[in-house]
């Protein structure tokens, strides 16, 4: 079946670009011209008289999407070119730096005096161990993401829309645990589970719930930006429609509203479900000895017992369940993407206790008390670094300026790394990840084109979703004077920001995709009709609209880059290392100096990359998406 | 994050610019990214010394040598420099990694090297080292008078650098406010006076817990280990991942102010612990329970620079870097005659009969050993 000839005949489409959208203004009238051929706005079908919000702008657009950027039918090599190019240097990039390095050290662990051998997977498979850390890996991944949409859902429509004052400072705060160090997180988390902490007597330290707890504290951000980004241009009008034909409002939130998430719930999900999969520092401070998962055995089998064998029938179990659950997401990401009724604008509503419905307050209620409990852990964070030998007060961010003892650079030089570290990694991010998006953002016609790129989404998806570890040792056998280079970059500094860039390249793509997804094809067709070539095309209708997400792109790049702290670990030299590097050394040492430190540094990291989110956030325009 | 409460106004002004206002935007968007990728590949490339490295180019003197290293490797910028001068060579520290990942990762690479020296294998894993042939024979002049008693091996591939006792912390004011005696001996530990007191870290994941499991080889041989940490087990012993987790959380003598007063660390770590001017130490280390280790440097077979890995290996053992090795690596220097910081005199005296395990028994158990003690004790 052709897929977008349905699409046409299905009407709404999710292609209202933003760029091209009518005025935003809240008194805007529907349909102004902005661009060529924009036909006259059709009524949504099934909202026949719905009522129409005031600042409603132009309504959903039935578009013939799926001829993205091809003026005809013939075969022009220079698209042909072009378009292997943009897809071949990302996939050179990652292949080199990520899929080579993993694929030599999983390799070695399953040759044995030259010989292919494969005998580790009856071994490994008969200890009664794997199958619990994998069961342990699914649940905990589960849970956490389970319970992440949960919570994230009703705190993306609060966030996202409705209206109430401080919203903003709101959605800046809910970001920051995302970016933070996992290991001071857990030893703040610890601290107020542990025996004779604040919330011993829940008697959580070293369970699996404190773990999922943990999961779900850094998460939390994942879903509600994603979801939040695309409800808030959701327009309102289909649900309203089922509203004004008699439906109870759960019954037209689960029939109307939630389908229509489903491919940003899909997204989430996925992201949340790889971040919690292979999730390291957390599950072993907060898990303790006894929950092992598969991302913490490979670290232990290779770093401590070298044992490549079992490390590597691991990483191939970890690249089963993240294939899987990459599989899943895609599935339901292409079935909800069909019927989306996206507005232009803003549709967020005010909040107003006394006129709540029921599902507003609980949402409200619910989304208070998440912010109150990822509050707690920060707030310990951040008393715990006010607090000296000789009480409260700022010296340990007085003693941010000095090498202590053993440490090499002072915090303040590690923050200056780490920003110029950050700033190249965004750069390489924001071209290969924009590179995929735009490769992405296309429908071929034919259907294993159509493979073709879901397959190159799925796979830039994977560094999220790949042991640290592997990749560290990997690049260790591998990238010692490769193709002939007069360079050793196993142990060269130009490695962090690679190893950060590979890390936020899929954010970057989940964060400018759907806004290119989002580009009315009829905008390229006329640029085509009007004697275009297909660069110019790319460079007067793609490139215009996709600045607009780079804003939010580079804000995530540059948060993970600044956070990232596995890969990094492996490759940091000691005359540049990074703050979560230094970080890491100073918690590892006695004193009450040093653990000060480490949580003023903390302190510095997460204003940082707050800060840096929120300027991102600000540069975006109004209404183009989360990370979708 | 303001944006979508931002003026109506100021929205609609912006939004009824034309396409080509966009591609204004769009263009300077582009050209600065491009700049920022020429600014970019510069940041790092031109931040760090040196690059690339591996020859002998720029300065015209004997090039470079590279010093692989653990994550706690803390001599600074000060022990580059001097060492640059004295030789006139280019240094340049890489750290891939904590004790046993470094060995690994040696052995990984054991075929091209990652630089010329290590500094950094501890007796638990120095016969792996060994054995995975790493290291090139080489007997530095430096040896200081009664460093031979830690040789690991007797070709000389490991050099000892310093040396450290891991042993059970106690928070001496704990112990005071309830009135009860301190432990003494790992025996005490199972006695139920001391019952919930102690935490440990997991020798699987924790170098000191690896450490400190050794102890208990060294002292209940490798047949009556097993017993005793059942017994611990019995008495409440709580045990976590990594060091700074027991020692910042769980430990009650550290600015983390946990609930339990006897830690596995560092003979070294009650220094660190004292108030600036105090006499007296909050939290000491019981001497009767406490492991040797030892920390060795060493010349990389088939290093590019062999003689500058040798003098590397000469200049840890100078009187200057071993003077430095308590406050950068919170290890004793190997050279006896060197002076300890006074800190250190007062508050951190050396185990006088730690416990030991010969280098070959420790490399031909211990993954075993750490098998027996995950069911024996994590279950």
């Amino acid at each position: 079946m052709d897929r977008h000839g349905h699409r046409l005949t299905l009407a709404p489409d999710p292609a209202v670009p933003p760029a091209a959208a009518a005025p935003r203004s809240s008194a805007g009238r529907p349909g102004a011209p902005a661009a060529p051929g924009r036909p006259v706005p059709p009524v949504p079908p099934g909202a026949p008289g719905a009522p129409v919000a005031p600042g409603v702008t132009g309504p959903p657009v039935a578009t013939p999407a799926g001829r993205g950027g091809r003026p005809s039918r013939r075969i022009a090599w220079g698209p042909v070119v072009g378009w292997a190019l943009a897809a071949g240097v990302p996939l050179a990039f990652l292949g080199f730096f990520f899929g080579w390095p993993a694929a030599a050290l999983v390799a070695r662990g399953f040759t044995t005096d030259g010989a292919p051998d494969l005998s580790g997977f009856a071994e490994v498979f008969s200890r009664p161990r794997t199958w619990r850390i994998v069961g342990q890996t699914l649940a905990q991944a589960t849970l956490g993401t389970v319970i992440s949409l949960a919570l994230g859902i009703p705190g993306a429509y609060v966030l996202y829309r409705r209206r109430f004052r401080g919203r903003g400072a709101v959605r800046a705060f809910v970001t920051v645990p995302f970016v933070l160090p996992t290991v001071v997180v857990g030893v703040a988390f610890r601290s107020l589970l542990v025996e004779g902490g604040p919330l011993a007597g829940l008697r959580l330290d070293g369970t699996m719930t404190a773990v999922v707890a943990a999961l779900v504290f850094f998460n939390y951000a994942v879903v509600v930006r994603t979801v939040g980004g695309l409800w808030e241009r959701l327009d309102p009008r289909a649900e309203q429609a089922a509203r004004a034909l008699g439906a109870p409002p759960w019954r037209a939130f689960t029939g109307v509203t939630l389908p229509a998430l489903l491919p940003a719930i899909a997204s989430a999900g996925s992201l949340v479900f790889l971040f919690c999969a292979t999730a390291f520092g957390t599950v072993l401070v907060l898990g303790g000895p006894r929950l092992g998962t598969v991302e913490t055995e490979i670290w232990v089998q290779t770093t401590q017992f070298l044992d490549l064998r079992t490390a590597s029938v691991l990483s191939v179990v970890q690249l089963v369940i993240v294939a899987g659950a990459l599989a899943v997401a895609g599935r339901a990401r292409a079935r909800g993407e069909r019927a989306l009724h996206l507005a232009g604008a803003d549709r967020s509503t005010p909040l107003r206790w006394r006129t709540a419905g029921r599902g507003d307050r609980g949402a409200a209620v619910l989304t208070a008390g998440v912010v109150v409990l990822l509050a707690l852990p920060l707030a310990t964070l951040v008393a715990r670094s006010l607090r000296t030998p000789d009480g409260w007060g700022l010296a340990n961010y007085a003693n941010l300026g000095t090498v202590g003892d053993g440490l090499a650079v002072t915090v303040w030089q590690a923050a200056g790394n780490s920003l110029r570290a950050a700033v190249d990694a965004t750069v390489l991010a924001l071209v290969v990840g924009g590179l995929v998006a735009l490769v992405v953002s296309r429908r071929p016609r034919s259907r294993s084109g159509r493979r073709a790129v879901r397959g190159l989404d799925a796979v830039f998806m994977l560094p999220l979703g790949v042991s640290a570890v592997t990749v560290g040792f990997g690049i260790l056998i591998t990238l010692d004077r490769p193709l002939g280079l007069p360079v050793d970059l196993r142990t060269s500094g130009l490695l962090v920001p690679v190893a950060q860039a590979v890390v936020a390249v899929p954010l970057v793509v989940r964060t400018v995709l759907p806004v290119l997804r989002a580009v009315d094809p009829r905008l390229r067709e006329a640029a085509s009709a009007l004697g275009a070539a297909p660069g110019r095309v790319l460079a007067a209708v793609d490139l215009p609209i996709a600045a607009r997400a780079v804003g939010l792109a580079v804000g995530f790049a540059f948060a993970v880059a600044l956070g990232e702290f596995g890969a990094t670990s492996f490759l940091a030299r000691p005359d540049a290392p990074t703050l979560p590097v230094v970080i890491f050394r100073l918690i590892g040492r006695p004193g009450a100096d040093s653990s000060g430190m480490a949580l003023a540094a903390s302190v510095v990291l997460a204003t940082m990359t707050a800060g840096v989110v929120a300027l991102a956030e600000r540069l975006r325009g109004p209404g183009t998406g989360g990370l979708l | 994050m303001t944006t979508t409460t931002g003026a109506p106004g100021t929205r609609a002004s912006a939004a009824a610019r034309t396409v080509t206002a966009r591609t204004a935007v769009a263009r300077t968007a582009v050209a600065g990214l491009a700049g920022l990728v020429l600014a970019g590949c510069s940041t790092v490339g031109t931040g760090s010394a040196g690059e690339p490295d591996g020859g002998s180019d720029g300065t015209a003197d004997g090039g470079t040598v590279t010093l692989v290293t653990h994550d706690s490797f803390g001599l600074g910028e000060e022990f580059v420099t001097a060492f640059e001068e004295r030789t006139g060579l280019t240094l340049e520290v890489v750290q891939p990694g904590d004790g046993g990942a470094l060995v690994n990762q040696l052995v990984l690479t054991k075929d091209s090297p990652i630089g010329d020296a290590v500094y950094g294998i501890d007796n638990s894993f120095a016969s792996r080292a060994i054995t995975e042939g790493v290291l090139a024979p080489y007997t530095s002049p430096e040896l200081p008078a009664g460093a031979e008693q830690y040789a690991a091996d007797d070709e000389g591939l490991l050099t000892p650098v310093d040396l450290g006792d891991v042993c059970v912390n106690v928070d001496h004011e704990w112990f005071a406010e309830q009135g009860v005696a301190e432990p003494t001996t790992l025996t005490d530990l199972t006695d139920p006076a001391y019952r919930d007191l102690l935490v440990v870290t997991n020798p699987a994941t924790s170098s000191p817990g690896l450490s400190f499991l050794l102890a208990t080889v060294g002292a209940f041989g490798e047949d009556g280990w097993q017993q005793y940490w059942a017994d611990l087990r019995d008495n409440g012993v709580k045990v976590v991942d990594g060091w700074s987790d027991a020692y910042s959380v769980d430990f009650s003598g550290s600015a983390g102010e946990g609930a339990r007063p006897l830690v596995v660390s560092y003979a070294s770590s009650p220094p660190a612990e004292v108030a600036e001017g105090a006499d007296e130490s909050p939290t000491g280390a019981l001497l009767d329970t406490c492991f040797r280790q030892v920390e060795y440097a060493g010349v990389l077979a088939g290093a590019d620079n062999p003689e500058g890995a040798q003098q590397l290996v000469d200049y840890l053992l100078s009187p200057e870097v071993q003077a430095q090795v308590p406050d950068a690596m919170y290890m004793y220097p190997v050279d006896g005659s060197v002076a300890l910081p006074q800190s250190w005199e007062q508050f951190a005296p050396l185990a006088p009969e730690p416990f030991t395990v010969a280098p070959e028994t420790i490399d031909a158990h211990r993954d075993e050993w750490i098998r027996t003690w995950t069911d024996t004790v994590i279950g």
